[in-house]
This record gives C-alpha cells, sequence and structure tokens, in this order.
C-alpha cells in the first residue's frame, strides 16, 4: 500500500485531465489529512477529486440547512465520517437514562442524511472502542457503549439495503483487519484532532473509493488463474493429480482448500473464474476431474487456457473470448516472473503480488479488497453459465456457412418492456457496467430510474434475450428523451457485448422506429459520446442508416423515420 | 547514536515528508526556519521520526520543543 506522503505528494500532480468526481467531506472531528488521503488515492484511480471539504464538526448544519455550502456545491458523492471518538463523548456526556436511545437517535440523523442529500452517500460505519465500563458483560446490558454501537453498525446496513444511493464503506472490517493500535495514533489526535492514523489513511482511502470507482463502473468482472503451487500445492506434471496438495488434515493442503473456498463464492457471486496455466491440457483438466478435494470443479471455470504459450497472449486470448476490458481482470500466479511478464505487457490487468507462503494467500488478498461492487442481483450468480453457453454458440457457428441460417437455428426471442419493479435493479447494474457498447455512458441509478420511467419526457425500453442454448436475462437498455413533437433523443443506448452479431441493434433499432412512428415523431437523433472504452460504436449510427448531423455538437446522428427500411432480423418479439 | 548521526537521519525525514531537497537542518533551525513545517506537517514528521528510531514521544514532548536541537536531544535520551 502507497504511504500517505506518497498520497500527499499525487497532489503536486496534474490531475486536471482525469475526469472529476465532485466530493463533499463531512466529519465531526478535524479532516484535513483525510481529505489529502481522498485526493491522493483519487488521482491513483485516475479521478480529479473536486472536493468540497466543510469546516469540521458542522454536519447537522450543512446537511438541514438547505442553503448551506454543501447543498449549493452539488457533490456526485458526499463522504460522512462521523467518527466513534465523538460518539463515545456524546454517550459519555448523555444522561445515563437516554443511553439506550443512542443507537436509535443517530439512525434517524443518518435518515435525514438520506433523505435530504442528492447524489451517493458514503458512509464510514464505526470502529469500535471498547471503553470496558462493563467488560464483556457490556454485551448483556442494553445501554452501554458496546452493546449501542454493534446495533447502530447492524441497523446501518439494513438502512443501506433500503435506500440504493446510500453506501457504507466499512471502515470497521479495515480495524478489524488491522487493529485499533494501528487505526487511532494518539500523537495525531492530540495534536490535531484528527482520529486516524497516518498508516491506516491510505488504506481508508483506498476503501472509500473503491466504493466511488464501483458505482462509476469500475469494477473487477473476471479471475484468471494459475494452478501448480496457486490453486493447489506442487506441480501436477510431476506430482501426479492424487499427490498434489490440496485438502483437508495436516499440513499445507487445508491453505489452498480455503483458497478454493474463497474463489468458489466469487464464482457464486457472479466473477468469472478463468484458467491459465503452463500445462499439458489433459494434466491440468486432471485434477478438476478426479481428485475429489479439489473445491473448483471444471464447471466453475468459464474459459479453460492450459497450453505451453505464454501467459500475456493466453490472457489476450480469455479477455478476447469474454470481451471485457484488461482492467476488470485480475491475475493470480505464485511465479513473480509470470507476475512481472504479464505485467509488462498486459497494460491494465490487476496483478497482486501473492504472498511467498500459501498459506497467507488470504489474509493477504482479504486487504486488497479487489471485488468492490455496487450491485448485486441473483443474475450475477448464472454469469459462468453463460459463458459456458457462449463457447457452445461458438462451436455452432463453426457448422454453418451462412449467418443468416445460423441466426435462425437459435430461434431468438426478446421481451421489450419499460422498467418495472423487476428489471430496474438489473438495468441499473447494467448501467454501470457496461463500458464497450455504450453510445453516451450515462450512468444511472436505480432512484434515478425509477423518476425516468415516470417522467413523460422519456420513453424507456429494456430487451432480454433467449435462444435455444439459454436466457441471456436482460441485455439491453434504450432511454428516449422527447425533444420536441417531431423529435426523439436516444439519451441511452447500451448493451452487453454477450449478445453483439445477433442482429440485436437491428432489433432494437426496429423497436424504437416503430414507437416513433405510432407516436407520430418524424426523426430519431443520436449520439456517440467517446470514452476509453467505447471506441466499438463510434460507427454505430452510421452503421444502422443514420446520416451525421453537420454542425452539430458532438457526434449526432439522424434518422429519417420515413425514409427508413427495416433490415432483417432473426429476433421474436415475445 | 551520535547526535550528528541522528540530525543527518531527522534530516533526511524532513526532506522527504516536506519533499524538498533543499531543507538543511542545523540544531538552531526552527519552525520559522522551513517552508510548510507547520502544525500539521509537524505531527507528520514526529510519527516518521517515532517509525525512523524505533521510540516513542510523549504528548507533552512534542509540543515542547522550540528547535531542532532540543528534539535531537530528546531523540538521543530515548
Amino acid at each position: 500500500m502507497l504511504t500517505f506522503n506518497d498520497l500527499k505528494r499525487n497532489l503536486k500532480k496534474d490531475s486536471s485531465t482525469l475526469p472529476s468526481l465532485k466530493t463533499a467531506l463531512l466529519g465531526d472531528v478535524a479532516t484535513q489529512f483525510l481529505a489529502i488521503s481522498l485526493k491522493g488515492m483519487g488521482y491513483e484511480r485516475n479521478y480529479h477529486i473536486e472536493l468540497f471539504e466543510a469546516e469540521f464538526n458542522q454536519i447537522e448544519r450543512q446537511v438541514l440547512d438547505p442553503t448551506s455550502d454543501l447543498h449549493q456545491f452539488g457533490a456526485d458523492y458526499t463522504i460522512v465520517f462521523q467518527s466513534t471518538h465523538k460518539l463515545l463523548e456524546k454517550h459519555s456526556t448523555m444522561p445515563p437514562a437516554e443511553q439506550i436511545a443512542m443507537a436509535d437517535d443517530r439512525l434517524d440523523f443518518v435518515r435525514t442524511l438520506c433523505n435530504t442529500i442528492k447524489g451517493r452517500i458514503v458512509y464510514y460505519n464505526y470502529p469500535e472502542i471498547e471503553d470496558t465500563i462493563f467488560g464483556s458483560y457490556a454485551n448483556k446490558v442494553a445501554s452501554s457503549f458496546t452493546y449501542q454501537l454493534r446495533k447502530l453498525n447492524f441497523e446501518l446496513m439494513k438502512l443501506a439495503q433500503e435506500n440504493s444511493d446510500f453506501f457504507i464503506c466499512d471502515i470497521a472490517g479495515l480495524q478489524n483487519k488491522f487493529g485499533r493500535d494501528i487505526m487511532f495514533n494518539s500523537h495525531v489526535y492530540i495534536s490535531t484532532e484528527m482520529v486516524l492514523s497516518l498508516d491506516i489513511l491510505p488504506y481508508i482511502a483506498s476503501r472509500t473509493l473503491d466504493v466511488m470507482c464501483a458505482v462509476e463502473g469500475k469494477i473487477k468482472k473476471c479471475l484468471v488463474l494459475d494452478l501448480d503451487n496457486t490453486l493447489w500445492g506442487g506441480i501436477v506434471g510431476d506430482d501426479g493429480w492424487e499427490n498434489i496438495q490440496v485438502g483437508h488434515g495436516l499440513g499445507i493442503g487445508k491453505a489452498f482448500t480455503e483458497f478454493q473456498h474463497w474463489i468458489k463464492k466469487l464464482k457464486n457471486r457472479g466473477i468469472i473464474i478463468t484458467v491459465c496455466s503452463k500445462n499439458d491440457e489433459d494434466k491440468a483438466r486432471s485434477p478438476f476431474e478426479k481428485n475429489p478435494e479439489m473445491v473448483i470443479k471444471i464447471e466453475d471455470i468459464a474459459v479453460f487456457v492450459s497450453n505451453w504459450d505464454n501467459k500475456a497472449d493466453n490472457i489476450r486470448l480469455i479477455q478476447g473470448i469474454l470481451n471485457i476490458g484488461f482492467d476488470s481482470m485480475v491475475f493470480l500466479d505464485d511465479n513473480p516472473f509470470e507476475r512481472s511478464m504479464v505485467r509488462e505487457h498486459v497494460p491494465g490487468i490487476t496483478i497482486p503480488e501473492l504472498p511467498e507462503d500459501p498459506g497467507e494467500y488470504l489474509e493477504y488478498l482479504y486487504t486488497l479488497n479487489l471485488f468492490e461492487t455496487a450491485s448485486y442481483t441473483d443474475a450475477d450468480a448464472e454469469r459462468t453459465l453463460q459463458y459456458q453457453v457462449e463457447s457452445q454458440r461458438s462451436t455452432l457457428l463453426k457448422s454453418f456457412t451462412n449467418e443468416a441460417d445460423f441466426l435462425k437455428s437459435l430461434g431468438m426471442v426478446s421481451e421489450v418492456k419499460g422498467f418495472d419493479s423487476f428489471n430496474t435493479v438489473r438495468v441499473a447494474q447494467l448501467s454501470q457496467r457496461s463500458n464497450q457498447f455504450n453510445l453516451r455512458t450515462i450512468r444511472y441509478t436505480e432512484a434515478e430510474l425509477e423518476a425516468l420511467e415516470k417522467d413523460e419526457q422519456y420513453a424507456t425500453f429494456s430487451f432480454t434475450l433467449a435462444d435455444k442454448f439459454g436466457d441471456n436475462g436482460l441485455i439491453c437498455v434504450i432511454i428516449l428523451k422527447k425533444l420536441d413533437a417531431e423529435t426523439l433523443f436516444i439519451d441511452t443506448w447500451f448493451m452487453s457485448c454477450r449478445v453483439l452479431k445477433r442482429g440485436m441493434e437491428d432489433f432494437t433499432l426496429s423497436t424504437i422506429v416503430a414507437y416513433a412512428k405510432k407516436n407520430g415523431f418524424r426523426r430519431i437523433v443520436g449520439q456517440y459520446l467517446p470514452t476509453a472504452k467505447n471506441s466499438m460504436v463510434q460507427d454505430h449510427y452510421p452503421k444502422l442508416g443514420f446520416s451525421k448531423l453537420e454542425g452539430a455538437e458532438g457526434f449526432q446522428f439522424e434518422l429519417d423515420i420515413e425514409a427508413y427500411q427495416t433490415k432483417e432480423f432473426y429476433i421474436t418479439d415475445k | 547514536m551520535e547526535q550528528n548521526e541522528i540530525l543527518a537521519n531527522v534530516q533526511d525525514i524532513f526532506r522527504d515528508v516536506l519533499d524538498d531537497d533543499g531543507i538543511v537542518l542545523t540544531p538552531e533551525t526552527t519552525a520559522n526556519d522551513v517552508d510548510d513545517w507547520d502544525s500539521l506537517s509537524h505531527i507528520q514528521l514526529i510519527v516518521a521520526i517515532e517509525k525512523k528510531f524505533k521510540i516513542k514521544f510523549t504528548s507533552k514532548e512534542i509540543l515542547s520543543w522550540s528547535n531542532v536541537a532540543e528534539m535531537i536531544e530528546c531523540i538521543a535520551n530515548k
């Protein structure tokens, strides 16, 4: 981890060309060092943190006064740090009869925060201070500080489940990892009124940026695994599938078993698990197929690459099959040589410096918090299956000489509807995740989508796609804005890259045109806003028959509805 | 450790924390003589010095020094 001093030095670097995140920081203790850390860490993550730092101990005033500097600033993210230290002071000065309501009292205020602040809130939960007034008996005393604090942390989680724009940054978890003596430094506190040590600040800033980056769509989607001495102990080619080290009992085997449990849970959560190994393929597969101690099974692996080519090329191959960015991939390998080779040749990929001792893999990986997310749905869990099905489709495609015959044979069906209580979560999630096939890359939250759905100025469409191999679920979203009586503007068009080259673009456009005709519009305007990721759709509108709007701002394109000729597609409306 | 050696180490820490390789400390140097040596960077310096020399100051000590000599003296006595 970088040091506080490293982060401070970043402030001297030019971040003005980076995308900006308008961020407000509210604390009930002094926050200058935290502010420095957040800005410095923002630079590390390629963001310019445009920070509004409120005078400390002004949280209530800033939040409750609608004319306050905070509300004028209009932050995308409001980071709120109400410290355990100050809460303990409050608890200590309360009449004993009121102590039992401390958690509820604070929760009422947090609810007010949620209702008052626009944009996302990143709220630090409460690392514990055990005051030992009651000792362990505090667990039996509802008014004790320990009891109230744990209740507060628990209830905050419930609040976060109910409010989609309210995110907890789990700094209590950081204290569990590092301990209170690292978290708090009395010199820093006595001299500066700041309760976070210089050592912990980079971690706090990192965890905060993890949340913000996840909301911005920067998430890890795929884990690429080496096998020998990474997923199991020993070398399968030398030792044989029955003699590799994995499994409970004495010895290092259980470290690999627990490591595999962790990977399996990630897979169940929706992270794509792939293998990249220097091995003969049959030897590499044999533990998965034959060794009963293996937790990870062959069906957990979305893409299995095992050969003697170099790993950078193999990772590019995996990336091509999955069609995701390198920056959403994590590569785990015990061999420092392979790590540095891949790091040099595959820019953007994350490669943790695994400790030499496999017994330390997990605790080390916990500190990195690689897989922060801003949403979770049941559909995430089925992702591996979808990618496996995708490779079956590619096999079928090879057996047809004519693409149209192939598409016909798939028997594709799409369900088209607006946003409702069932699909809004998924629409919001796709809005955060879609980078490549995304024409304007506007990220919408659930709350914003619900508001759009009710707004007469907008028309919304979601598309699912199923075929004979399986259901891809919701894969495409359109948001249309009514500019005037004749013109529809395509505010949002994004699509999952899983369904490329199936005629989905033509089907989607025909749906838009049908809506436009029915409602008397005469033209449709689309726009392409370039990002680092979306060059694949720069010619999207011209390819669909739109003509460039000369003189218009940005890349805008127009379609005259009368002149539009339907293209052939093989998807039917459910 | 000799006082001169301590001074050299402390100077390195000042240069690193304040990100200024031009800093030259003498026993007579005070906070007024060094740009950026304010109350906030002071605490960074203290934490860095404690780490480097593996010592712990008391809260009273870190607020009491009026120049570098007193700081060095305090380190030497730990």
